[in-house]
């Protein structure tokens, strides 16, 4: 393990996380995790990494970063404007670092979280199992916080020196500018959840989205809690609808009207307050589907370098 | 002779393509909850099964697709749920140090028409049974709480509820782990510490363990 990065700034919120703590949901503790698992895999397989390896998340403007050494970094997720050394930087692919080359993102195009994968993987403080920052409790990642300037990110060693240029086909990236979240009925459906329009809310972060629009009328009974999923649609008694994400609660009792398919919380990672949202109902099968096509998309990664 | 069956009736909706929920009953019940948490320590045995969570009544579990279908797993889940529980060993016994001070005292006492001090000796006297572990980390669900304290949440959420704030609402009670926004009605505090951080497992309770407060002095 030596140092692979500096931090200069760190953006509006950079994060170290990897695949989560989700074995920990039983304590009361949210899984957490990078929020793109797409993007996050990707970023893994594009440097040679094991695709749980930790990763910077960098959420809307993206932090400056130097090279304390060669090494081999992959963008992937958001479109953050990516800069090397002032040169706008390919996304969804391998990039070698020279020392002293920076690493900075000009804002926001699409989307609002950006993975940076390093060859050998980021190393951060483990807290049950997992890498992944957790800001509630502060605990993992960067001493449980978000970056900040001054900090040095350290990587492992790889195992090889993967080569710069591999890249993921536009074909197989993800569409972040789809804003309709594939859905499946919950528990306790609202038919009005589907085709409403909705806004991402100020009010929303890594453990969920409040999400403005017509309220949906919410059944007054009590509902015994039960166990959450990240995905989770979840209305309580003011109709707002909230979106479950990767920090979520463990566990509750509001109305489940439905919840957001795998193949689709890559997108919901990737929205902003103020984005516009709906939510399409899909069949399992259809999900499913879906998924396997995402999943062939990150297998294309694996036997470029296998 | 053969095995005998009970009348659970087990209601699976789907959650999202990897998970469903099995919900064995809707009712605040420890012989449910007994059952909950059997049949998500049966699932967890299933390689085909990431994470099974007991809830109150209910197993959220989430599953690979690749290895099992929906329909097949909720097939297994009602099979499970068929077969009578094994016998629970008695949960682990906690007992809690209160002091009972709570901002929110004075008004139970009033709302339930009881004195301060009855209010106190109704909360101590159950063992309650921990439901669930979940919300917030180290968080129980603590329940059955005797009838007579039984009130609705505060109509105004506290913005900012000490750790280890004892809290009464509807049928359960339950201990404020960190200091967090929070509508139950505060009765006590403890100086007991729920939420780990340096232990694995994190939290103090487990589901199915057993929690008896006591009146501590200053």
């Amino acid at each position: 393990m030596t140092p692979a990065l500096r931090v200069i700034t760190p953006g509006l919120l950079t994060t170290i996380q990897d695949q989560g703590r989700p074995h920990a949901i039983s304590s009361g503790v949210p899984p957490g995790g990078a929020m793109d698992r797409f993007a996050y895999f990707a970023a893994n397989l594009l440097v040679w990494n094991d695709p749980s390896a930790a990763t910077l998340e960098c959420t809307m403007t993206g932090p400056r970063l130097v090279a304390e050494r060669a090494c081999v970094v992959a963008i992937t997720g958001a479109d953050l404007a990516p800069r090397i050394n002032g040169q706008e930087a390919p996304m969804w692919t391998s990039i070698m670092l020279a020392e002293a080359d920076e690493l900075a993102f000009d804002g926001r195009r699409l989307g609002a979280r950006a993975y940076v994968a390093v060859t050998g993987g980021i190393v951060g403080d483990r807290w049950l199992g997992s890498m992944s920052t957790n800001l509630m409790v502060g605990r993992g990642g960067m001493h449980g916080r978000a970056l900040v300037a001054g900090d040095v990110i350290a990587a492992g060693e790889p195992l090889a020196e993967p080569p710069p240029g591999a890249t993921l086909e536009d074909a197989l990236r993800p569409d972040y500018a789809d804003h309709a979240l594939h859905a499946i009925p919950g528990p306790h459906p609202r038919e009005a959840l589907f085709g409403a329009a909705f806004r991402v809310s100020t009010d929303s972060n890594r453990m969920g989205y409040r999400l403005d629009g017509d309220p949906i009328e919410a059944p007054d009974a009590e509902i015994l809690s039960f166990a959450l999923v990240a995905g989770t649609v979840q209305v309580p008694p003011d109709g707002r609808p909230i979106l479950l994400m990767a920090d979520h609660q463990t566990a509750g009792g509001y109305p489940v009207a439905a919840v957001v398919v795998s193949a689709s919380m890559p997108a919901a990672a990737q929205l902003a307050p103020g984005d516009d949202v709906r939510f399409a109902e899909i069949s399992i099968e259809r999900a499913l589907a879906m998924r396997a096509a995402q999943r062939a998309g990150l297998d294309s990664l694996t036997i470029s370098w296998m | 002779m053969p095995p005998q069956r009970s009348t659970v009736k087990v209601r699976i909706h789907p959650l999202g393509d990897t998970a469903l929920l099995a919900e064995l009953g809707t009712r605040l019940d420890t012989a449910l909850n007994t059952r909950a948490i059997a049949l998500a320590a049966a699932l967890q045995k299933r390689r085909d099964v990431r994470r099974a969570v007991a809830g109150h009544g209910a197993v959220t579990v989430q599953f690979d697709p690749d290895q099992i279908t929906h329909d097949a797993l909720a097939a297994a889940i009602r099979r499970l749920a068929r077969k009578r529980p094994p016998v629970e060993e008695p949960g682990r016994l906690h007992r809690i140090p209160v002091v009972y001070d709570g901002p929110d005292l004075e008004e139970v006492a009033q709302r339930t028409g009881l004195s301060p001090q009855r209010v106190i000796e109704l909360h101590g006297r159950p063992i309650y049974r921990v439901f669930l572990v979940g919300f917030v980390p180290g968080w129980a669900h603590l329940g059955p709480l005797p009838e007579e304290l039984v009130l609705p949440r505060r109509a105004t959420p506290g913005t900012k509820v000490p750790a280890g704030s004892v809290a009464i609402a509807g049928p359960e009670t339950g201990i404020y782990p960190l200091t967090s926004p929070g509508g139950w009605n505060l009765i006590g505090r403890t100086s007991v510490k729920l939420f780990l951080p340096d232990s694995d497992p994190p939290s103090l309770f487990r589901a199915g363990d057993r929690v008896k407060f006591f009146a501590a002095g200053e």
